[in-house]
């Protein structure tokens, strides 16, 4: 919010109400809240990518739908640095266990956004080795579903991700 | 070569040859594979020395039952020739072609995967694309396509509406 | 089942390396490092176990399979047209090449022949998908090379073609465009302008790339010399593509077995000498430059129109779809014949869509070139409306079987850039 400039100049102490404080930048709020904002701020992804979901993930990453503007560009490899698993890309049986392993290696607080329907529920591959939904496996907070979702698709699951993290509170 | 004059060069050896769709196919006995294909990479106007593709197919309901296709190549005279085998469908054993062709290691090991024929001689023939410890080999026709349920590590998920919660 | 740690082949002796500080000899032990399948540099999930004597590579064992899907099962279960949408999803950087192989194999099955422009579309989008293609090779390789903003330019230009794309055929990946008989749609009405759009710009930026990393002295550095794999080898492990053609040999499916009229179009197929990764990064980027030339040439063809489907009935895919506000679908005017006017062309689309099309018995196989070398469809009916085998010889899972003769002796850093130049596509390998 810009700063409101009064019309004439403003010398010295005066006797301010707490609008004009509000105004001149200081903010009142829970601790609850700030830690929430704090953490929706920058969420580090892990690298998780797949298969074509993958290859939409980083589309989102790069310059045409930028994923820096939420703080997010910087994809982690290593899990203990992360706080959030995309899932984009076809699960195998092979992988589920590497997948979970992935995951327990994560701190907490961590999320999951499970992208794409193969993530999701298995997708168009409902045969015997594809795992039929991560939430099988790990605990899922968002479902973006397409098969590969655009860019803007993932972007919506990510900021309602945001909001979500922003809302609930820091005490799970 | 065309294909017909491939088959009528390869015919002496291997009777059982015909062309169809614009492709030469030549149908071998299992004992006599490493040798069909070392003459055929011999014989300097056929001279198939790439091997393309190795693959196989299940056909239960015949005899033999499976079919296991070998796609050469010849990189100096361009053209094709697919040499066919058939395997029982109890005892699908037959010579691996490593010692000829490097590149078929993990073709075998494909079709050691997904159909269980065993490659006698192959340096290294386990599973590649299931996990260790998967049984059953998926592709053969009488396994199911599977599906909605889960094996995980052990645990079984049904499907999502037989779920207790 | 055997340990892959413990492989029985035979490793490279440490006695051989003339280092005098070999961790073998000081410390008697060399150690084992696991590398993926979640890597940041591994493009997908391969997993690749590396015995180290300090930095460098003693063997090396890829392990694959952690991306199998199933789809060769799954198209056993699903009709033929149904095949398309499956079989798109294999290799996922070059969906066009799978659906193009697989389409031209059930023809062949078929007897059947696409209308003429209907190739033309088919080489169109599959040349301007091998530029797509190469770019996130690029993109990608720059990025686990350290060249972070490649990645960024990369993906930029890609963006370009995927626009074109979705507003061909209404997705960009995976589109299920190519179908048996033909395309399913013709280009928008201003199709034509954004490829020559395309064909004003691309030349310019291939042309950045360049000035960016081929006389780069750290480019040169990590890639000249690294990885070399003579054609010889090449050939013995069964590899093709930009692979083969950097080691010296100039085969290219598209010039020795031609398919979708490519005998009538005039481009070059770029070959070197070297066969290490700086071969392999001149051969792509010229590919490129090729791929745009013959772009140019589908353009002028696409100017007069025509059909883009066959005629028959009995096998056209029944439809008119078309691109709308949210996505593609079939047109209002189909829906309208078929809902409110005629009850035969309702029961026809009915059974097309859920029965399929009848195939005759046989086999065949069909080549053609996707951006990582010889992909092959073998295809195999039984006279039903389902396959019943259909096999994916896919280019990326018979080169990674080179990848331990490329990458023995050399450091571990040059483990990255042996990989990234071979562009494995592990929707591909693992299918």
């Amino acid at each position: 919010m810009p700063v409101e400039r009064l019309g004439g100049f403003r010398t010295g102490r005066e006797d301010e109400g707490s609008e004009e404080e509000l105004r001149r930048g200081l903010l009142l709020t829970s601790l609850d809240r700030a830690v929430s904002w704090a953490r929706k701020q920058s969420m580090w992804p892990v690298t998780f990518g797949l298969a074509c979901c993958a290859i939409e993930m980083m589309a989102t990453g790069a310059g045409d739908y930028d994923l820096s503007r939420w703080g997010m560009e910087l994809f982690r490899a290593s899990p203990r640095q992360a706080d959030l698993m995309i899932v984009a890309g076809r699960v195998s049986q092979k992988m589920a266990p590497v997948l979970r392993t992935i995951y327990d290696q994560m701190p907490e607080p961590k999320w999951v956004i499970s992208m794409g329907v193969c993530a999701s529920a298995g997708g168009m591959f409902t045969n015997y080795a594809v795992v039929q939904g991560v939430d099988t496996i790990v605990p899922v907070d968002v479902y973006v579903p397409g098969c590969p979702p655009k860019p803007e698709m993932l972007m919506y699951g990510i900021l309602r991700l945001h909001e979500k993290v922003r809302t609930e509170g820091t005490v799970r | 070569m065309r294909p017909d004059e491939l088959a009528e060069r390869v015919r002496p050896r291997y009777p059982d040859v015909l062309v169809a769709r614009g492709e030469a196919i030549a149908v071998v006995e299992r004992d006599r594979i490493r040798e069909a294909l070392e003459e055929l990479r011999a014989d300097q106007e056929v001279r198939l020395d790439f091997l393309s593709d190795l693959t196989a197919a299940d056909w239960p309901g015949r005899a033999p039952r499976f079919w296991l296709s070998y796609g050469m190549y010849s990189m100096e005279h361009r053209h094709r020739l697919r040499v066919k085998v058939g395997l029982p469908g109890e005892d699908p054993r037959i010579d691996s072609v490593v010692p000829l062709y490097p590149t078929a290691d993990w073709l075998e090991r494909e079709v050691f995967d997904l159909y269980g024929i065993v490659f006698e001689g192959h340096p290294d023939l386990r599973r590649i694309l299931m996990p260790e410890g998967w049984e059953g080999h998926p592709l053969r026709k009488t396994e199911e396509l599977g599906g909605v349920n889960t094996r995980y590590r052990g645990t079984f998920v049904p499907p999502v509406d037989r779920r207790i919660p | 089942m055997s340990d892959p740690a413990h492989d029985p082949r035979p490793l490279r002796d440490p006695a051989e390396l003339d280092d005098p500080l070999s961790t073998a000899e000081v410390r008697q032990e060399t150690m084992v490092i696991n590398m993926g399948p979640q890597h940041p540099s591994t493009h997908g999930v391969l997993r690749l176990l590396l015995e180290l004597d300090g930095e460098t590579i003693l063997s090396c064992r890829p392990i694959v399979g952690y991306l199998h899907t199933g789809i060769e099962k799954n198209t056993e279960y699903r009709t033929w047209q149904q095949g398309v949408a499956f079989v798109t999803r294999a290799d996922y950087l070059s969906p066009f090449f799978n659906e193009v192989a697989y389409c031209l194999a059930v023809e062949r099955l078929l007897g059947i022949t696409a209308p003429p422009r209907a190739q033309v579309l088919r080489v169109l989008f599959c040349e301007l998908n091998r530029i797509a293609s190469h770019l996130v090779w690029l993109a990608t390789a720059g990025m686990e090379l350290g060249a972070i903003s490649v990645m960024l330019y990369g993906f930029r230009e890609r963006e370009q073609i995927l626009d074109l794309f979705e507003a061909a055929t209404g997705l960009r990946m995976n589109h299920s465009y190519v179908r048996i008989g033909g395309v399913v749609m013709d280009l928008p009405g201003d199709g034509l302008q954004r490829v020559e759009g395309l064909l004003r710009m691309l030349p310019g930026r291939i042309g950045e790339y360049e000035t960016l990393l081929s006389r780069n002295p750290i480019w040169l550095e990590r890639n000249v010399g690294v990885g070399r794999l003579p054609a010889e080898d090449a050939l013995r492990w069964g590899v093709t593509g930009p692979i083969l053609r950097a080691a010296g040999d100039p085969r290219d499916v598209r010039k020795d077995e031609p398919y979708c009229g490519y005998e009538t179009y005039e481009f070059d197929v770029p070959v070197r000498e070297d066969a290490d990764c700086y071969a392999r990064f001149e051969v792509r980027i010229e590919e490129m430059k090729q791929s745009l030339r013959i772009v140019e040439q589908c353009v002028e063809r696409l100017r007069e129109p025509g059909p883009v489907m066959i005629e028959d009935p009995k096998l056209r895919w029944p439809a008119q779809l078309e691109v709308g506000p949210d996505g593609i679908g079939n047109s209002s005017a189909y829906v309208r014949h078929i809902m409110e006017e005629s009850m035969e062309a309702l029961i026809h689309h009915f059974k097309m869509v859920t029965e399929g099309i009848g195939v005759p018995e046989g086999e065949v196989y069909q080549p053609v070139e996707s951006p990582r070398g010889e992909l092959g469809y073998y295809v195999v009916s039984d006279g039903g409306h389902r396959p019943y085998r259909v096999r994916i010889r896919d280019p990326s899972f018979v080169n990674l079987q080179a990848v331990p003769q490329m990458m023995e002796g050399g450091l571990v850093a040059d483990a990255i850039a042996v990989i990234s130049s071979v562009d494995p596509v592990m929707g591909g390998v693992d299918r």
